[in-house]
């Protein structure tokens, strides 16, 4: 026994450390423990890593010291030339950005706030720690980089490394003085990315040529080189949008042959890597520090912007004139005037030029009407309108945005129906509040924008077609019952007669259901120009609604009245009421609604309105009493 | 003395260094390999720490001790990577001990020979490194016969360089 271990005791001493190192291997390669109690090493293995690391960083944070103090001799002391004017260059452009970061942190309080209206929690970087990179492992098959932070410092495991450039790894190891970084381009390195174009997430590894790269990609032609890699966040150690680099080119997956691998460039120059960031802390709030940069900056921007307005004002021909009379706008910025004067003002739409019955103290109070209140039911799908068609529509006294009409059904007035052969038959009653609608000079045309119920459009179409029109007259109505009907009358203005754009007015009252309306006699079919459809309630309906819309008349029929304006938010309709004769009057015979513009086109208050040519042939209102339906 | 052979020379003469010098190089390689790759990304296509490994086996001509230093200094160059310990242990104990025991049969003083024994104690290395890291671990690592090539042309001649210049530290006893 004795002669065997001494005649093979070099073949045995290996066999003992090839098995001892077999089984270390193995105990380190088991499978892992739970997360919360999983370290990336046993004790004992980091013990010897520890050990190993404390004998290799001394030495190389001695070289880098004294190559640091070297080039610190050098850059501190000897080349200095330039400095003062990089650093008057600096301060500019310290200025310039902190300008910018006021508008940008308003933004991005913004997007905070809105994310956390969708519950979503975003992480941010809010923490970093400047490390120095001392060393590499070495090996090329292993991508890890030593820095000289460790745990004494805060780091801890798994905290994102980054350049400004883009990210670096994360870390894998720490040590009280030094931690190890797993660099994005190691094989068992992993990260959430997405390619910002076209928005396609994967995981970046590296390869075995130490190429970070997004693994098995389903192939998509639209993945072109160039495009920016970004961090998705769903690995919930990168914060989302943080650069990774750029795609190199596409390969494909060997041995996932359908799938197929995204080379990608790094943004960080990995190889050149002297300093990096840790990202020690990521959160959802601002740091007070961060709230008083905030507020700094935004006072700056502020500042800044004062001076140009000044700059402008005093350059802008339509600079305030500070002696002309103050005037009751009510759109009138007050902050903005309050603020100084030779600003020049922002723009606003021009004001009304008299007031009109949904000023404050004629319009009844939102508070007294009943939402939704219907009192001229729809009727296969005819829309119907409130009983009282001006307290549909809320008062516009302080230019506010309150919305004019809750809901689109609510008509409140006669709505007209542009007749470009757009218009649906007859037979399809239900119709959009807002429908397109063509728009002369002479007669603008009302659209609400952003689909804001329009009550009153008046239509006016240049290029009239006259045989459709006269079609259209033909319908049996009466206007008694468009006297008599609150809900939808479309007046169409048309200018049938030919390209004059002076258009005529007759009221074609169209029965909105098959309910056994009677046509009227009253039509002036003679020389149409101006339609006016009625569709009107179910006479049961009606019936039970008729005292409240009865008495107060629909403007379409009821002399002197007119149709009350569309009132979009914001806007001040010049309605050329009875009550407030507008500049533009309506002759005496015309009985029908007006027509009146409430989009932007109107004039300002300083210009002469153009006189509306009064239409020649409108039909005389038939009024009946109500109770006849 | 005088009389006695190339290989018998060989037999009788022990080659030994200062223990600083057995200590202290092992060390330089790896904080040279750390560090220098740092700066030289190409750098770590060298394997400073193996070709220490293979200049104390051969000179030191004792199995035992070759593969006891094969596999401190693979355990310490695991240590500074992210792989278990015991990868490049295991890969510099087998290279130790064979470099060790050709050692004592072949003249080693020769730098062709060296640059023999070199070459192929690299391909070696990456053979074995190939098979614990893709066969036991299940990692990827791909091999390429042209990188490795490379690898191994470049380690000898740097090899044959360090080897003469550790020469001068030797202490030769008779």
């Amino acid at each position: 026994m004795e002669s065997f271990f001494s005649r093979y005791k070099n073949a045995l001493v290996l066999i003992v450390v090839l098995l001892a190192q077999v089984i270390g291997v193995a105990i380190q390669v088991r499978r892992p423990l739970p997360k919360e109690h999983a370290q990336p090493d046993a004790g004992g293995v980091r013990l010897i890593r520890y050990w190993a690391i404390s004998l290799v960083s001394p030495p190389e944070r001695l070289v880098h010291w004294l190559g640091t103090s070297i080039l610190g001799v050098w850059d501190n002391y000897i080349d200095l030339m330039h400095v003062r004017q990089q650093n008057k260059d600096l301060q500019g452009e310290l200025r310039r950005l902190r300008i910018e970061q006021g508008g940008i942190a308003e933004d991005a309080r913004q997007g905070q706030r809105l994310q956390q209206l969708l519950a979503f929690k975003e992480k941010y970087v809010y923490k970093t720690l400047p490390a120095q990179i001392i060393g590499t492992s070495g090996v090329e098959q292993s991508r890890i980089l030593s820095i000289d932070k460790g745990a004494k410092d805060g780091i801890a495991v798994d905290m994102p490394v980054i350049t400004p450039s883009g990210i670096v790894g994360r870390i894998r190891e720490v040590f009280p003085h030094t931690s190890q970084v797993l660099e994005i381009t190691d094989p068992t390195s992993g990260a959430g990315v997405i390619l910002s174009t076209t928005r396609i997430r994967g995981i970046l590894r590296g390869n075995a040529l130490g190429q970070p790269q997004v693994i098995s990609v389903m192939p998509d032609d639209r993945i072109k080189a160039g495009e920016p890699v970004v961090t998705s966040g769903g690995d919930q150690i990168f914060p989302r949008g943080l650069a990774v680099g750029v795609v190199d080119r596409v390969v494909v997956d060997s041995e996932r042959d359908p799938l197929v691998d995204v080379l990608i460039r790094p943004a960080a120059n990995l190889a050149q890597l002297e300093e990096v960031l840790v990202i020690t802390n990521m959160g959802d709030q601002v740091t007070p520090k961060q709230k008083l940069d905030m507020i700094q900056s935004e006072a700056a921007s502020d500042a800044e912007q004062l001076k140009a307005s000044e700059v402008l004002a005093e350059r802008l021909p339509s600079r305030i004139d500070p002696d002309a009379p103050k005037t009751d706008d009510a759109n009138s910025d007050d902050s903005a005037d309050a603020e100084g004067e030779g600003i020049a003002r922002p723009m606003r739409p021009p004001s009304a030029l008299h007031p009109d019955r949904f000023t404050p103290n004629i319009t009844p109070a939102a508070a007294s009407l009943t939402p939704g209140a219907r009192l001229a039911p729809q009727s296969e799908g005819v829309l119907t309108t409130a009983a009282k068609p001006h307290a549909a529509t809320p008062s516009n006294s302080n230019g506010g945005t309150t919305p004019t009409v809750a809901a689109a059904p609510k008509k409140t007035g006669p709505d007209l129906v542009p007749d470009d052969g757009s218009r649906p038959p007859a037979a399809m009653t239900a119709r959009p509040a807002v429908t397109g609608v063509s728009t002369s000079p002479s007669h603008p045309s009302t659209t609400a924008a952003g689909g804001t119920p329009s009550v009153t459009r008046p239509a006016t179409n240049g290029g009239g077609n006259a045989a459709e029109t006269a079609v259209h007259a033909a319908k049996p109505a009466t206007a008694a019952e468009a006297g008599s009907t609150p809900s939808a009358t479309r007046s169409v203005t048309n200018n049938a007669a030919g390209a004059t754009g002076t258009g005529e007015r007759m009221a074609i009252p169209r029965p909105s259901s098959d309910n056994g309306y009677s046509p009227a006699a009253s039509v002036n079919s003679a020389a149409p120009k101006t339609r006016v459809i009625v569709d009107g309630p179910l006479p049961s309906a009606a019936k039970k609604a008729a005292t409240p819309a009865t008495a107060t008349t629909t403007p379409t029929t009821t002399p002197g009245q007119h149709t009350p304006a569309t009132t979009t938010p914001g806007q001040h309709a010049p309605a050329p009421t009875a009550q407030h004769p507008a500049t533009a009057p309506a002759p005496a015979q015309h009985k029908g609604p007006e027509l009146v513009p409430d989009d932007g086109s109107r004039p300002p208050p300083t210009m002469v309105p153009k006189p509306v040519k009064p239409p020649q042939q409108t039909p005389p209102p038939q009024q009946q009493p109500q109770g006849n339906r | 003395m005088s009389m006695l052979g190339a290989a018998a020379r060989r037999d009788t003469e022990v080659q030994s260094y200062p223990l600083i010098v057995f200590i202290l190089v092992p060390l330089l390689a790896l904080g040279l390999q750390s560090f220098v790759s740092l700066h030289f990304p190409r750098f770590d296509i060298l394997d400073l720490p193996l070709l220490v490994t293979i200049y104390f086996a051969i000179s030191r001509r004792n199995p035992i001790v070759g593969t006891v230093t094969g596999a401190i200094i693979g355990i310490a160059q695991d240590a500074l990577t992210r792989q278990p310990l015991g990868i490049f242990g295991i890969c510099k104990s087998i290279i130790g001990y064979l470099a060790a025991s050709l050692g004592v049969r072949i003249d080693t003083e020769n730098h062709g020979t060296r640059a023999l024994l070199t070459l192929a104690f690299v391909f070696l290395h990456s053979s074995m490194y190939w098979l614990l890291v893709r066969r036991l671990l299940a990692q990827p690592y791909q091999w390429s016969w042209l990188h490795e090539s490379i690898r191994a042309v470049i380690n000898t001649v740097i090899g044959v360089i360090l080897f003469a210049l550790l020469d001068r530290a030797k202490r030769r006893e008779y």
